[in-house]
């Protein structure tokens, strides 16, 4: 039976509200998207911590930063595009003094489908990740994005994370510890490891399936941490495997292909294969459909692993 | 406030118009212009009205100066100096390596509660400032300072839309309007217009000045704030105020003087009359 199916911000809003009826001294900025980044849970049973700033970016993380010097512990959310918009305030303000501000970026990666190109955020984990004091997490369900929210309450400083409007399978159960910087095995093999992130730990997971079935083993590994990167775990598989493939709704560059090549490169280069949103922007289309078009898709995952293990 | 209080406030930013002179000398790099046109509205509100301890510069129930214009730090600088944030030994390092006083504000330095150097960000972390105190009931007051050129960048009606919004009565701005920015005039570079009646019109409170009169900044900075909403206090100043070929002169927006230049200023400083100045 396939598991239930839910959005990884659904988790995120699901765990604010949670977390704010815990710790009074959670507050949420909100740019006119909490109905989308699902921080409207919050809203409705917290008003009075619950700050609209209206349709401006640059202000959501400019009064998260002058909120988090008091001492109070700021999640700002809005869609991971257009938090784009206020990078040089995440960079200057928040980055730059270590302030304990928690973006989180919805509808991130070709994934969010119909509302096309101008949505669909495929560089934030980029530039994010290039921030000092930034660490950059990216859920792969909608319970690690509940870990994760609860997980940053802890955590004192800047963090982007990164979450998504469709839903996927629901792969972790309730007890589930995330811990930053930790990768996750979620599937042993011998032949390749796919690391992989967010919503395409599920195609990577399917795929692995269909590998298994031509006789090839993969292991599975679920990145949710980019910044900082699991390096030892990422070159500990490499020497097992000699054969690393990336996945990740992302460009190609500067996501978690670029990170896991910076940590081969320099301590075990080996074969490598990025799978990724190939330095172009996406369009409208049903998420299935569009990952199937632009190689993201389990089958295309199949594919590529087969034909680099060929190489090895 | 007593007639011979405002001449020791008047005194007190003569002597760090000297600092501010100093200070960029001695470093060679810097922003003397908007240093001088800021100086008195700091002297006033470090002297008079804000609630600090320079010993406890964190004290959690102090009111917050932020300067949104952070290039301007000289003039901080020296105010904080004299009011013993830290050694005025600093001064002599400012912009040097390894030295505390970096080009532009950072939050390690005591007695900073922003770090500035990109324009337009300080109002909108101000407005957060204010939002959380109000949140938690504290009297405490935010105190914020932008100039009009710093006015062009969005953010600053992003912030200021979202100030009266929230009803931030806590929350003072004030306007070093000093008319000149880095390539020249403000109103030929990109006219901020009638700023009074924009933020009259944004939902504030507006109290205009000028900004080198003691007496009108110490009644305005009484005045505020105001129930109900934020207050702007539109200071109208002179870039460069006090140092003669440094006034509304653009290419000392952010140039050191030069070893003659340098004896001029301390020489139009020293022949200040405190007593007339304004």
């Amino acid at each position: 039976m396939e598991s239930q199916k839910i959005a990884t911000r659904e988790g995120y809003g699901k765990a604010l509200l949670e977390l704010g009826r815990k710790n009074k001294n959670v507050v949420v900025v909100d740019a006119d998207l909490g109905d989308s980044t699902k921080a409207e849970y919050f809203g409705k049973e917290f008003p009075e911590r619950f700050f609209t700033v209206g349709i401006a970016e640059q202000n959501m993380i400019g009064v998260a930063a002058g909120i988090s010097v008091t001492g109070k512990i700021p999640y700002a959310s809005t869609f991971a595009i257009f938090s784009e918009r206020a990078f040089e305030l995440v960079r200057n303000v928040v980055a730059r003094n270590k302030l304990n501000v928690k973006i989180c970026g919805s509808h991130a990666g070709i994934t969010t489908g119909e509302d096309g190109k101008s949505a669909q955020a495929i560089e934030d984990i980029a530039i994010y990740r290039a921030l000092p004091n930034m660490i950059v997490l990216q859920p792969a369900d909608s319970v690690e994005a509940e870990k994760m929210v609860f997980e940053l309450v802890n955590y004192h400083g800047p963090s982007y994370m990164r979450v998504h409007r469709t839903a996927f399978p629901v792969i972790h159960s309730s007890d589930y510890k995330f811990a930053i910087g930790k990768g996750e095995i979620l599937r042993e093999g011998k032949d390749a490891v796919i690391f992989a992130t967010g919503t395409l730990v599920h195609e990577a997971l399917k795929a692995s399936d269909i590998l298994k079935n031509k006789g090839i083993n993969v292991y599975v590994v679920n990145i949710s941490t980019i910044k900082p990167i699991d390096s030892k775990l990422i070159i500990e598989l490499a020497k097992k495997t000699n054969c690393v493939i990336t996945a990740e709704d992302h460009n190609i560059i500067g996501g978690l292909g670029s990170a896991v090549a910076e940590v081969l490169s320099e301590n075990y280069p080996c074969k490598m294969k990025r799978i990724g949103v190939q330095d172009v922007y996406g369009e409208s289309g049903k998420p299935d459909e569009l990952y199937k078009k632009y190689g993201l898709d389990s089958e295309s995952i199949a594919e590529e692993v087969t034909k680099i293990i060929k190489k090895k | 406030m007593p007639k011979d209080d405002i001449l020791e406030l008047k005194q007190k930013a003569k002597e760090l118009r000297k600092s501010i002179i100093e200070i960029v000398y001695k470093a060679q790099s810097g922003h003397p212009g908007g240093s001088l046109s800021e100086i008195d509205m700091l002297v006033a509100l470090y002297n008079h009205k804000l609630k600090i301890d320079p010993k406890n510069p964190k004290w959690e129930d102090r009111d917050r100066f932020v300067l949104s214009k952070g290039h301007a730090s000289p003039g901080l600088y020296a105010v904080l100096a004299d009011k013993g944030f830290f050694s005025k030994s600093e001064l002599g390092k400012f912009r040097q390596l390894g030295g505390m006083l970096q080009g532009h504000p950072e939050l390690s330095i005591p007695g900073i509660e922003f770090a500035g150097g990109s324009l337009g960000q300080g109002i909108s972390f101000s407005v957060g400032i204010a939002l959380a105190l109000k949140l938690d009931k504290k009297n405490s007051k935010v105190y914020v300072m932008i100039g009009d050129g710093e006015s062009q960048e969005g953010v600053v009606w992003e912030a200021s839309m979202a100030a009266a919004f929230h009803k931030l009565d806590n929350l003072t701005a004030i306007l070093d309007k000093n008319q000149v920015q880095e390539t020249g005039k403000t109103k030929d570079v990109m006219d901020i217009g009638d700023a009074a009646a924009k933020w009259k019109a944004f939902g504030w409170n507006v109290i205009e000045i000028n900004g080198h009169d003691m007496g009108e900044i110490i009644k305005a900075l009484d005045k505020a704030p105001i129930k109900g909403k934020p207050t702007m206090i539109i200071s109208n100043t002179i870039k460069g105020k006090g140092v003669s070929f440094m006034e509304l002169n653009y290419k000392f927006h952010g140039k050191a003087p030069n070893d003659e230049e340098y004896k001029k200023a301390l020489d139009d400083i020293n022949r200040i009359d405190v007593k007339k100045f304004k």
